[in-house]
C-alpha cells in the first residue's frame, strides 16, 4: 500500500517533458511555455490537468502515438458541440484523463473585444485546462481540456455570455466569414448578415446532429476567398460583380510612375488569365470587361486605382471537400450570381441554404459529403432538384463524351431561348 | 452534480453571436463602406473608408493554442496601445485596430518586446494552418503544434518581412484526412502499412457494415478470426489511407516508424489569376522525427528557397511550378520523381501530359 500512495505522490509531481522542452526555444511564441504556465501559476483545476496533460504529451513525443479516444458527452438539450477525449494512458496521467474540448461559434469576422477575450479566459479558468485556441479548421473557439462534470457549467457560463456551441459529427457545421464588409473594399456582399442569416436559421441542424455527415458553409467577400470557401466548404458564398471594374486612371498614372511601366505590363497586364488588360501609352488602363472574369488579380495589385463593379452580389459553389472517400472536391459553381442587398434578397438566399441542405438531409448516402452526392447522380440531377436551370458559368467546357442521350435536346434549347428571351426583356425593363 | 442533473439549464440558442458588439467603433461605422488600402510596412495594413476615416491594422503571429495568461497578455496590449478591439484570421493571427497612426509604433514595439511577431501580411510567409495532434486528436499520427513551431521558428523572418514573390501559405496535417487544408506547401501525415487489427476488439467497438463502407479501395471485408467476428484487409488493395481508424479504432493505422510525413505543394485557394489549385505530391517518407522534425523543416526550407529565388512577382507557388515546369522544380529542390508522383486514382488521366509541350 506504502508503494502504491508514494506512486500516486510521485505522479502528482510536476512530470518530466526534455521532449517538449525542445519546443521552447526560437522566437515564434510557444505553446509548450504556455501550457507549462498553465501547469505552475494557472487555476487549482489547471494546474493539476495540465501537468498530466504535458507528461501524456511528452509520452505522444517519445512514442510518437496519440493516446486519446473518442466517447460521448454533451450538453442537456444538445446532441453536438463537444468533442469527447478519454485517455487511454490514464494511469500514468489520471488528472487529464477526460480532455474535452467545447467547439464554440465565434462572432461572424472573429472580431473581439478585450472585455469578452477576458471574460472567456476567465470562464475557462474556472472550468478548463486555461488553454483556447483562436480558431478551429472549422472557425470554432476551441476551448480545449474539460472534464466530463464540468463541460456543462463552462458551456452553461458561455451561453449566458451569448456564446453558442457549435457543430460536430453528422451535423451542420460551424461556419467561417472573412472580414469583409467590416474593413475590406473588395468585399462585395455583407458577409455578417448572409452568415448570421444562414447559420441561425439552420441551428437544429447543428445542435441536434441528424444529417448523412457533414455540411459546411463558409462566407468569402471576393474571389481571393480568404476563408478558404471553394476548397473546404459544402456550401461556399463567394462575391463578385457583373458591371465593369472601376478605374481611378489618374491612380493608375500614379501607379504606373511609382512602379515603372515594365513592372506594371509584367505584374498585371500580363497576369490577368483573360487577357483583358491593356496599358494605354498615356499610362492609362484599358480593361475589357466582358472578358474579364473577376478573379481579383489587378485589383490585388493596384489596390488604390482598381475596384469591383457597384453591381455586387454572390455567386454559390457547392461540393468542395478534402480526401474522403472519393477524392478531393472543390465546390461547383451552381448559382454564377444573385443579388444580396434587400430583405428579400437575403430571404432568397436562406430559402435557397435550407432547400439545400433538405436536398443532402434526403439524398445523401451516410457518410457522404455533398459534393460525392453530386458525384454519384450527375450534376443535371441536382440542378433539376433545387430547380436551377443549367448556366455555361458552371462548366470549364460542355461535355466532351459522347455517351449521353439527347433525343429531347430541342425541348432543353427551347427552354435556354425562352430563358434568354425573358432575361433580354427584364434587362430592357429596368433600363 | 446531482443539483445540476435535476434541473438541468435549457441552453439559450444564440447560434452566431453578433460581431458588432465587439467590432472596432471605426470598422462598424464604415462597415461595407471602404475605398482603397496600403501596407505602410510588412504586418501593418492601412485601410481609408470613402467616409475619409481611417484605420490601421496590426497584425501578429500567435501559437493558437493560448494559455489564458498568453490571452490576457493580447488583451493588455490591445488596451493600453490599441482601441480594446481585436480580431482573429483564418491563419491564428491577431490583429489589433487602432484609428490613431500615432499608435501604430507603440503597438508595434508593445508586440514585439512581447514575443509576438509582427507581419504575416503581403508577399510573406503567414502562420501555418494546422491540426490538432497529439494534443488533442483521437487518430493523429504527429503533433502539428511541434511541427508548426520549428517551421516558424525556421522561416520567423519570411513572416516579419514581405520578401517573398507572393504570399506563400503552408498548413500542416496530422493525419490524410488533411484538416490542415490546401497549401502553397503542406506538410501531411501519409501512412505507409495497412493497419494492425485487434481482433479481439472489432466486434464490440466497430460497427462493421460502417467500417467496409468507408474504405475508399474496397479491401476491407467481415471476417470471423479466432472464431470472433471481425475484419480483414486485402493488404494488396490497401493504399494506407487510415479511412478505416475512425470509425474503428482496433484498426490501428498509426505506428511509430510506419507513420510517414509527405510534403506537397502548389495548392491554392484564391482565384487570383489561376483558378483554384490542389496540392501536388513533391516528396514522401520523411520521418515523422519528434520534436523538431529536421528533414520536415529541411526539405520545406529548399522548395521556400527555390520558389524565393526563383518566382516572378505575384507567383504563387503553383503558379511557378507551371511555368519552368515539375522538372524543374524536381531539380531546383534535390528531390527525387517517382512512379509515386503519377496519379492512380479516379481522373487521374487528366493530370497527365497529353501534349507534346516539355520542359528541358
Amino acid at each position: 500500500m506504502k508503494d502504491d500512495k508514494d506512486a500516486i505522490n510521485e505522479d502528482r509531481k510536476i512530470h518530466p517533458t526534455p521532449l517538449l522542452d525542445e519546443l521552447e526555444d526560437g522566437p515564434w511564441p510557444s505553446f509548450v511555455t504556455g501550457i507549462k504556465r498553465l501547469r505552475d501559476e494557472g487555476s487549482e483545476g489547471n494546474k493539476k490537468i495540465m501537468n498530466d496533460l504535458l507528461g501524456q504529451l511528452n509520452h505522444s513525443y517519445e512514442n510518437r502515438m496519440g493516446y486519446w479516444k473518442g466517447g460521448t458527452v454533451s450538453v442537456f438539450g444538445y446532441g453536438g458541440g463537444i468533442i469527447p477525449r478519454f485517455s487511454e494512458v490514464a494511469s500514468k496521467f489520471p488528472e487529464s484523463k477526460e480532455f474535452h474540448t467545447l467547439r464554440v461559434m465565434p462572432p461572424a469576422g472573429f472580431h473581439y473585444s478585450t472585455d469578452i477575450l477576458r471574460k472567456l479566459c476567465d470562464i475557462w479558468e474556472r472550468h478548463g485546462s486555461g488553454l483556447i485556441a483562436f480558431h478551429g479548421q472549422s472557425g470554432d473557439i476551441m476551448f480545449q481540456g474539460c472534464t466530463t462534470e464540468n463541460t456543462q457549467k463552462a458551456f452553461d457560463e458561455l451561453n449566458e455570455i451569448g456564446f453558442d456551441l457549435g457543430g460536430a459529427g453528422p451535423a451542420l457545421r460551424t461556419a467561417m466569414s472573412c472580414v469583409g464588409h467590416a474593413r475590406c473594399e473588395q468585399s462585395c456582399f455583407d458577409e455578417v448578415r448572409a452568415h448570421r442569416t444562414i447559420i441561425n436559421s439552420l441551428l437544429d441542424e447543428m445542435h441536434r446532429p441528424a444529417l448523412p455527415y457533414k455540411f459546411k458553409f463558409k462566407f468569402s467577400g471576393c474571389a481571393n476567398d480568404c476563408v478558404n470557401a471553394i476548397h473546404r466548404a459544402d456550401f461556399a458564398v463567394i462575391g463578385t460583380w457583373r458591371d465593369d471594374i472601376k478605374i481611378d486612371q489618374e491612380k493608375v498614372k500614379e501607379h504606373v510612375k511609382e512602379k515603372g511601366r515594365k513592372y506594371t505590363i509584367d505584374t498585371v497586364v500580363s497576369m490577368c488569365p483573360t487577357r483583358a488588360i491593356s496599358l494605354n501609352d498615356d499610362d492609362t488602363l484599358e480593361i475589357d470587361n466582358r472578358s474579364c472574369v473577376r478573379c481579383m488579380h489587378c485589383i490585388n495589385v493596384m489596390t488604390k486605382a482598381l475596384s469591383p463593379g457597384d453591381d455586387r452580389g454572390i455567386s454559390i459553389m457547392i461540393g468542395g471537400k478534402r480526401a474522403l472517400k472519393i477524392g478531393d472536391l472543390m465546390g461547383i459553381m451552381v448559382v454564377p450570381f444573385m443579388k444580396l442587398e434587400t430583405d428579400e434578397d437575403f430571404e432568397k438566399l436562406e430559402e435557397f441554404a435550407q432547400n439545400v441542405v433538405e436536398f443532402f438531409a434526403d439524398n445523401a448516402l451516410e457518410h457522404e459529403r455533398i459534393g460525392e452526392t453530386i458525384d454519384r447522380i450527375g450534376l443535371p440531377a441536382f440542378l433539376e432538384a433545387l430547380d436551377i436551370e443549367p448556366d455555361p458559368n458552371m462548366v470549364n467546357h460542355p461535355r466532351t463524351s459522347c455517351y449521353v442521350r439527347t433525343d429531347d435536346f430541342d425541348e432543353e434549347a427551347a427552354k435556354w431561348f425562352d430563358r434568354m428571351a425573358a432575361e433580354k426583356a427584364g434587362s430592357t425593363a429596368a433600363e | 452534480m446531482t443539483t445540476q442533473a435535476k434541473t438541468p439549464r435549457v441552453p439559450d440558442e444564440v447560434g452566431v453571436p453578433d460581431p458588432f458588439q465587439y467590432m472596432h467603433p471605426v470598422m462598424k461605422a464604415n462597415y461595407g463602406n471602404w475605398d482603397w488600402h496600403e501596407r505602410p510596412r510588412p504586418g501593418v495594413l492601412r485601410h481609408v473608408a470613402k467616409s475619409g476615416d481611417v484605420i490601421y491594422t496590426v497584425r501578429a503571429g500567435t501559437q493558437r493554442q493560448m494559455d489564458v495568461f498568453t490571452i490576457r497578455k493580447l488583451c493588455d496590449i490591445g488596451d493600453a496601445y490599441a482601441d480594446g478591439h481585436v480580431r482573429f484570421t483564418t491563419r491564428s493571427n491577431i490583429e489589433f485596430m487602432v484609428a490613431d497612426e500615432g499608435k501604430v509604433a507603440p503597438l508595434i514595439a508593445a508586440l514585439d518586446q512581447a514575443g509576438f511577431p509582427v507581419g504575416g501580411t503581403g508577399a510573406s510567409v503567414s502562420m501555418v494552418s494546422h491540426t490538432q495532434g497529439w494534443l488533442h486528436c483521437d487518430i493523429p499520427g504527429t503533433d502539428a503544434s511541434g511541427v508548426v513551431k520549428g517551421l516558424m521558428d525556421m522561416l520567423h523572418k519570411e513572416f516579419v518581412q514581405e520578401k517573398m514573390p507572393n504570399r506563400l501559405r503552408i498548413t500542416t496535417s496530422c493525419c490524410q484526412i488533411n484538416c490542415g487544408g490546401q497549401g502553397d506547401i503542406a506538410v501531411n501525415v501519409q501512412y505507409t502499412k495497412p493497419p494492425k487489427i485487434n481482433h479481439d476488439l472489432v466486434a464490440n467497438v466497430c460497427e462493421r457494415p460502417a467500417v467496409v463502407a468507408r474504405c475508399p479501395v474496397a479491401a476491407i471485408r467481415p471476417a470471423m478470426v479466432n472464431g470472433k467476428p471481425s475484419l480483414e484487409v486485402d493488404e494488396k488493395k490497401c493504399v494506407c489511407c487510415g479511412a478505416c481508424y475512425p470509425p474503428c479504432p482496433p484498426m490501428q493505422i498509426n505506428g511509430a516508424d510506419s507513420t510517414k510525413i509527405a510534403v506537397w505543394v502548389g495548392g491554392k485557394h484564391s482565384n487570383a489569376r489561376s483558378k483554384p489549385t490542389f496540392h501536388k505530391l513533391a516528396v514522401a517518407n520523411l520521418p515523422n522525427n519528434a520534436p523538431h522534425w529536421p528533414e520536415v523543416k529541411e526539405v520545406v526550407r529548399r522548395i521556400v528557397e527555390a520558389y524565393k529565388h526563383d518566382a516572378k512577382h505575384w507567383e504563387r507557388m503553383g503558379e511557378w511550378i507551371d511555368r519552368i515546369g515539375w522538372k524543374r522544380f524536381f531539380e531546383m529542390t534535390e528531390l527525387a520523381f517517382t512512379k509515386h508522383h503519377l496519379d492512380t486514382w479516379t481522373g487521374a488521366r487528366k493530370t497527365m501530359n497529353m501534349s507534346a509541350h516539355l520542359h528541358f
